[in-house]
């Protein structure tokens, strides 16, 4: 078995870290009944005698002690991470593990990646260096963070960079957050795009988020409940956005709902790695089957169902249902629609008690409504976890590499050039040590060159399907 | 006689966890419907080619397990042991921690080279255990990174190490529509090294055992338990003993060998497929009465037709009129022609069964002898509670139409390059994979042209 380390960058980051921790020791809560520090559990967590300090045994059939999450948290303001040391979840947390400091950085990409970045460098590979360390065998970074602000951006990439050179054969996920159209950060735009670039060069597989799409899933949720249309009442902690049956149930920020969707994807991405399956499908399968080439590894999600109902039974229209719901305009957690642009390859993995043929029945079912690219008619990859997440039987997490990723783009770029062409704000970013207007000019001719990737991809939809001629052997 | 299994990846362990389960409980049933005598010969015939025992009576599996994650060998472990009947020898299996990433270069490069040797003293010493040592077989599916390209890479080393054994790979092939998405390369780089060092290989097509299970066996949530137990059952009708001389008193003492001789006669030709009949769900089996020949004459028509089972057979496949040459444009389309068929009866009566129609020239490449190429063996112990119950292993053209589809859509892909910086970077470079193309296109024509 694998484990992970989740390094979360800046206030969104450790918002939704703070959220992906408490729903992760409920889901093991839920599965874990006799106490034992397993296979699953050492997965994202140390069990540590708190009496020496040091690691107690790690061995499976060991007791839980105390669990300690393998997270790094960063910061260059206070007020997010004490937050998280003062709440419930601060036993999870090692004290090693943070790295704070005072004055933020202003949102502004280049504080946070050439200031503070080399100002912690050394903090930040020692402390990651220690937890590598405590892990048998290391497999993957997930790293969450917001691309418009400062820290998460800047600082974030840079960490980004910093595990590429130092751990290159460990996996690097990222959980970005996208800044919508009406953001308030005025430079969110540069702030992005030279974020961007980093994730085009550094990253193995990022997993847009949009803070729209988060939205819009609460209210349609919220909708469901005060319409009174469900008929049964829902299960509170199936909510995909709920924080029930957690460590944290009380005083409910804003931002919780929609921090609790991430934090759901990140459990379902990891379930099949964890808890066994008859069809395991692990973090490398899914780099390896999503990515056909290198720099196109965007990957947009969606999860299902968003809740459970009370009844017990449900029936297999409820099952189809939610493979339809996957593929459908509003679960996406990035304003885009996949029905309606082209798959280059397409994940997913179902968790509870469905079966192989649930999942053909629907592959063929909805097959014929999407548009494939040329050379990967089939491009299915799919998982079986027979460990549902708490509150549902069964569920189902849909990744897709997509060309629908295109308009986000667009129109990030878009965005920036407004303020570009005007040099608005520039100032703030050149003086900076470190920063020239050629970062600027790459960044944004990166960010081009992926969407003219995407637009010769778009170019070959519906088009006629020339098979190349195959080998020729001499009888 | 003795078999050394390899059990590679999660499929194959998953399914060679079925099969053991299956041969041992068809060992101790009272199903036999022969004399005791009988019994007692294939019960000790089948224990010396698949178990040993261990001082406590139970049966040890001749196996060795191999997965580069610990999950499933660890399920399949605990599973053997629950059953009471039979277990697996715990010091026999080797797994890491990270798994192969369904990459066929991590799984033959990395993977296969690293564990040599660790993986390899593992079959030395299951093979050490045998009185004599009857060849091996290697159970893994094609489409994944670990039973794929360690598979491969193992198979290789047990030509290298065991030069006089035989080698027999039972290779599952996935789902036409996707169980990961680049199995068409794994496939194909799998298929041609196998064929470079096995003696053959036997395939399954999770297509068609989804198919049994659904039509056949009536199942609504087919689960891959489902599909497994299915193959298992069809694997076990092969594999338990059976006479194959006429009127040989003993089992076979050397099954693999027997297989090769009978099925492979030349190098080129390696591709086995395995039909059985009948299989129904296990609550209908008092209830149903079979008939040999009608039996039979479904198992031909399943033959000629390329048909997975007796259901939905085409009856209108026809074999082509005598006298035409097998280059005749007359011969009939979806006319499957034959190198070698084995057919396997077990149960009642099988000595008065007339196996006559399976020889008919007409089914056979021009240039093969029916008389060489059709063989029979029988054993009047029945199998797995199935009063009558008959096996067709056949080198033939079942597998042309899905090899080429196999190939066909890996090229597709390649053409457009999507991927190949996943394998390049373990290894595998472009000229690897043409390589591979070459020899299956090679392998493709010669099908074609029987």
């Amino acid at each position: 078995m694998t484990q992970s380390v989740v390094v979360q960058v800046g206030q969104c980051g450790n918002q939704v870290g703070c959220r992906f921790w408490d729903l992760a020791l409920r889901e093991h809560a839920a599965v874990n009944k006799k106490g034992i520090y397993d296979e699953a559990l050492s997965s994202f967590f140390r069990n540590v005698d708190t009496r020496s300090g040091d690691d107690g045994p790690r061995i499976c059939k060991g007791k839980i002690c105390s669990l300690k999450a393998r997270a790094l948290l960063i910061d260059m303001e206070e007020g997010v991470v004490n937050e998280i040391l003062q709440g419930p979840l601060r036993d999870v947390f090692d004290s090693k593990q943070l790295i704070t400091d005072v004055s933020g950085s202003g949102n502004n990409w280049a504080v946070g990646h050439k200031l503070y970045g080399y100002q912690y460098r050394e903090n930040i590979v020692e402390k990651l260096r220690k937890t590598a360390e405590h892990c048998d065998c290391l497999q993957c970074f997930f790293i969450i963070h917001s691309m418009g602000g400062g820290t998460g951006s800047g600082l974030g990439t840079f960490v980004l960079n910093l595990l590429e050179d130092e751990f290159p054969e460990v996996y690097r996920f990222v959980t970005s957050v996208y800044p919508s159209g009406e953001d308030d950060v005025i430079t969110s735009p540069y702030n992005s795009v030279l974020a961007m670039k980093e994730l085009n060069e550094h990253a193995d597989c990022v997993l847009p988020v949009e803070n729209e799409s988060l939205f819009d899933i609460v209210n349609k949720i919220n909708q469901m409940i005060n319409s009174g249309k469900l008929g049964s009442t829902v299960k509170q902690n199936s909510l995909v956005t709920s924080s029930a049956g957690s460590v944290k149930t009380l005083q409910e920020k804003p931002f919780d709902a929609m921090n609790n969707i991430v934090a759901n994807l990140l459990l379902n991405l990891t379930s099949s790695a964890r808890f066994e399956g008859s069809l395991n499908m692990d973090l490398n399968e899914i780099s390896m089957n999503l990515v056909p080439f290198p720099r196109l590894h965007y990957l947009v999600s969606s999860l299902t169902p968003l809740y459970t109902l009370a009844d017990v039974n449900i029936p297999s229209r409820r099952l189809d249902q939610m493979f339809s719901d996957a593929f459908s305009r509003d679960h996406q957690l990035i304003q885009a629609d996949p029905k309606h642009s082209l798959y280059l390859a397409c994940a997913l993995l179902v968790r509870g008690n469905v079966q192989v043929s649930d999942l053909r029945r629907n592959i063929e079912r909805l097959k014929p409504s999407l548009h494939f690219v040329s050379w990967n008619q089939e491009g299915w990859k799919t998982g079986l976890c027979s460990v549902p997440p708490v509150g549902h039987s069964h569920s189902l997490l849909a990744l897709a590499n997509n060309t629908c990723v295109k308009p986000t783009f667009i129109e990030l770029k878009e965005r920036f050039m407004k303020l570009y062409k005007k040099k608005a704000h520039l100032h703030h970013y050149l003086q900076i040590d470190g920063m020239e207007q050629s970062c600027f000019s790459e960044a944004v001719s990166s960010l081009s060159d992926l969407i003219e990737e995407y637009n010769e991809l778009d170019a070959t939809k519906g088009g006629p399907r020339t098979e190349p001629s195959r080998l020729k052997i001499a009888v | 006689m003795s078999i050394v299994t390899v059990q590679l990846g999660q499929c194959g362990n998953q399914i060679g966890h079925e099969v053991f389960h299956s041969l041992c409980s068809d060992t101790r049933g009272t199903h036999g419907l022969c004399s005791r005598k009988e019994n007692r010969s294939y019960r000790d015939a089948c224990k010396e080619r698949f178990f040993w025992e261990e001082e406590s009576g139970v049966p040890v599996a001749r196996a060795v397990l191999v997965d580069m994650e610990p999950k499933v060998i660890s399920q399949t472990l605990s599973m053997a042991a629950r059953s009471g009947c039979w277990k697996y020898n715990h010091q026999s299996h080797f797994c890491q921690k990270q798994g192969s990433g369904n990459n066929w270069a991590n799984g033959y490069s990395v993977h296969g080279p690293r564990h040599k040797e660790s993986i390899m003293n593992l079959v030395q010493k299951e093979a050490e255990k045998c009185d004599r040592l009857g060849g091996f077989v290697t159970i893994m599916s094609m489409a994944g990174g670990t039973g794929s390209g360690l598979g491969a890479f193992v198979t290789q080393c047990l030509r290298d190490d065991f030069p006089a054994s035989f080698i027999l790979n039972h290779v599952v092939w996935p789902y036409g529509t996707g169980e990961v998405i680049v199995q068409n390369y794994n496939s194909v780089l799998t298929l041609s090294h196998l064929y470079r060092s096995a003696d053959a290989l036997l395939v399954h097509e999770n297509d068609g055992v989804h198919q049994v299970c659904a039509q056949l066996m009536n199942i609504k949530h087919i689960s891959f338990r489902d599909v497994n137990q299915v193959i298992a059952h069809q694997l076990g009708s092969v594999f338990q003993p059976a006479h194959t001389a006429e009127g040989g008193s003993d089992y076979s003492r050397n099954p693999l060998g027997d297989l090769m001789e009978t099925l492979v006669p030349h190098p080129e030709f390696k591709l086995l497929g395995l039909r059985n009949i009948p299989q129904i769900p296990e609550n209908s089996l008092p209830y149903s009465t079979f008939s040999w020949p009608g039996l039979i004459k479904h198992l031909r028509q399943m033959l000629i037709a390329n048909a997975q089972m007796e259901e939905g057979i085409d009856w209108q496949v026809r074999p082509p009129p005598p006298g035409s040459s097998s280059h005749s444009t007359k011969k009939p389309l979806h006319f499957n022609t034959s190198i070698a068929n084995l057919v396997i009866l077990r149960g009642k009566d099988v000595h008065r069964v007339d196996l006559g129609s399976f020889q008919d020239p007409s089914l056979y490449a021009s240039w093969l002898n029916p008389q060489d190429a059709f063989n029979a063996w029988r054993t009047p112990r029945a199998f797995n509670k199935y009063e009558k119950s008959a096996s067709l292993v056949s080198n033939s053209q079942f597998l042309l139409k899905p090899l080429d589809s196999i190939v066909g859509k890996a090229w597709n892909m390649f053409a457009s390059k999507a991927y190949i910086h996943q394998y390049t970077r373990f290894g595998i470079e472009e000229e690897d994979f043409l390589d591979s193309f070459t020899t299956l296109e090679q392998v493709i024509s010669s099908y074609s042209t029987l």
